[in-house]
């Protein structure tokens, strides 16, 4: 064995037995239902259903510059109903759960952070373990849970705006029928856009949710050491929705 | 009976505690004085279990808190109230969700956990202010809350972590009866503070940290008649650049 290999023995060892008593925590954590089960409908309604607004506005917009766009690129080349196949498709399965995932990583990986943070340097965290409660069950596992369920609810009325805005777009400001833009639509749907779309972003709540915990109860010092914990679990966020995205492309296309 | 037997505890190249013993009696307020960053709130945090000791051992009723289970170190924070120093409110709680939480924990039922609330606030004088938020309360309310969240445990020992710092002196007397008044109602108390009056007023020993380490231990009268050089300059509150050069070095640091 080289003394670089014994050298790093340790390391990997010592990372082993991290991952280790990571999964452990966690499995108590959700083990211990009586804790987190309250919690989880009014996280569901923080991280959930008030971003829905943010979420339908990037997907108005976002249907709208699809529709034109295809038209720009379709026009003399492709019939002009394949409109409806690639605003369907490209929102459904890719740009509704990504862009949703990005907006969202900004506001609840934010949000988290900065409360979870706040919490720390405030001794919150640790007046919750005095009273018997674990952080991780307490805190943790109902904002990981509530960001991976209600992602892709998020997500599937963002999907639904965005096509409806492409569809009023294509409508009103292009050459092109209702009927037209639906048979587009139509002609390449396929349900596994659907799921497709709603795992990438349920994945996406799990990454997201989880960045904004590690990272606020990591914090350390006063209100800077929290800004700093907020900026890198909003960045560790997005880097999660592009790594995981390239991921679910890789296995399930 | 709480016994700390030659602890020692580091932050990256810092020590903070240097083989600290102390034995904490049932029944008396025993007080802990030091200089602001000697480790007095570490020193707490050790006995439940918030830190661990890089060598040394902390032992609660003959057990030993460093080789508990999760469960009996649940237990074990059943018995034990801990008051921080800036009360560590829960700030998305009113005054008796604070309290309640703690005592949902234990599976009191709900008749229990109101009359606990009324009770624990009627004793720190606040009655009456069970739906204020933290953020409209003063320090010192703030700081009679978490005791009232303490003692609504009927815990057996009690941690005060600088009960009296940065309030005003009739605030600060009175937060000194109402620790007099926990140890009527039989609760051992541990109390850290730099604040000598206090130390004095509530203390039947009274422990002198230095260096990581109790410097002396006595009653409030063998304090106040040492001859120790170091023990007589922080009663007497000189700032001796000889005598405390380290321990204000270390502060720095």
């Amino acid at each position: 064995m080289t003394p670089l290999v014994a050298a790093a023995l340790p390391t990997r060892e010592g990372f082993i037995a991290h991952v280790g008593r990571r999964s452990i925590q966690a499995g108590r954590a959700l083990a211990d239902v009586p804790t987190w089960a309250p919690l989880l409908a009014v996280q569901m309604r923080r991280l959930g259903v008030d971003s829905v607004p943010i979420a339908l506005f990037i997907a108005v917009f976002t249907g709208i510059v699809l529709s034109l766009l295809s038209s720009y690129i379709f026009t003399g080349a492709v019939p002009l109903y394949f409109v409806g196949a690639l605003v369907g498709k490209t929102i459904m399965m890719e740009l509704g759960p990504v862009l949703t995932g990005m907006a969202l990583a900004g506001r609840v990986g934010a949000s988290i952070a900065a409360e979870l943070g706040t919490m720390k340097v405030t001794e919150q965290v640790d007046a919750l373990e005095t009273l018997a409660y674990d952080r991780y069950s307490y805190l943790v596992v109902p904002r990981v849970l509530a960001a991976t369920l209600m992602f892709p609810v998020v997500t599937a009325f963002a999907v639904a705006i965005g096509v409806l805005s492409g569809w009023i777009t294509a409508v009103n400001l292009l050459d092109l029928s209702t009927t037209e833009f639906l048979k587009g639509l139509k002609q390449f749907y396929q349900f596994k856009d659907v799921w497709f779309g709603l795992v990438k972003s349920s994945s996406f709540g799990f990454a997201v949710a989880l960045m904004g915990c590690l990272r606020g109860l990591a914090t350390e010092g006063g209100a800077q050491g929290v800004g700093q914990s907020t900026t890198s679990a909003v960045v560790l966020g997005c880097e999660a929705i592009l790594v995981l995205d390239a991921f679910w492309a890789l296995v399930l296309l | 009976m709480i016994v700390l037997e030659r602890l020692t505890k580091s932050f990256g190249s810092k020590a903070v505690l240097n083989g600290l013993s102390l034995d904490v009696p049932d029944g008396q307020n025993t007080v802990i004085i030091g200089a602001s960053g000697a480790g007095k709130s570490v020193t707490l945090k050790l006995i439940v279990g918030l830190l661990e000791p890089g060598s040394g051992r902390v032992l609660v009723d003959d057990a030993v808190v460093g080789e508990m289970g999760r469960d009996e170190l649940a237990a074990l924070r059943g018995r034990i109230g801990y008051v921080f120093q800036f009360a560590a409110l829960f700030d998305s709680m009113t005054v008796a969700q604070n309290i309640r939480l703690g005592l949902a924990r234990r599976g009191h039922n709900e008749a229990t956990i109101r009359q606990r609330i009324e009770e624990s606030l009627d004793v720190v004088e606040l009655s009456g202010s069970e739906d204020k938020m933290p953020g409209e309360l003063s320090g010192g309310m703030r700081k009679r809350v978490g005791i009232a969240r303490a003692i609504a445990l009927k815990p057996r020992y009690i941690l005060y972590d600088e009960p009296t710092t940065g309030l005003d002196p009739v605030t600060a007397a009175l937060m000194d009866q109402l620790i007099m008044r926990t140890r009527d109602l039989g609760v051992t108390a541990l109390v850290v503070t730099h604040d000598m009056r206090s130390a004095f007023s509530v203390g039947d020993r009274v422990a002198l940290m230095h260096d990581g380490a109790i410097r002396q231990v006595g009653t409030v009268e063998e304090m106040q008649t040492s001859r120790d050089p170091l023990v007589r300059q922080f009663i007497e509150g000189r700032p001796d650049p000889v005598v405390l050069e380290p321990v204000v070095r270390r502060s720095a640091g």
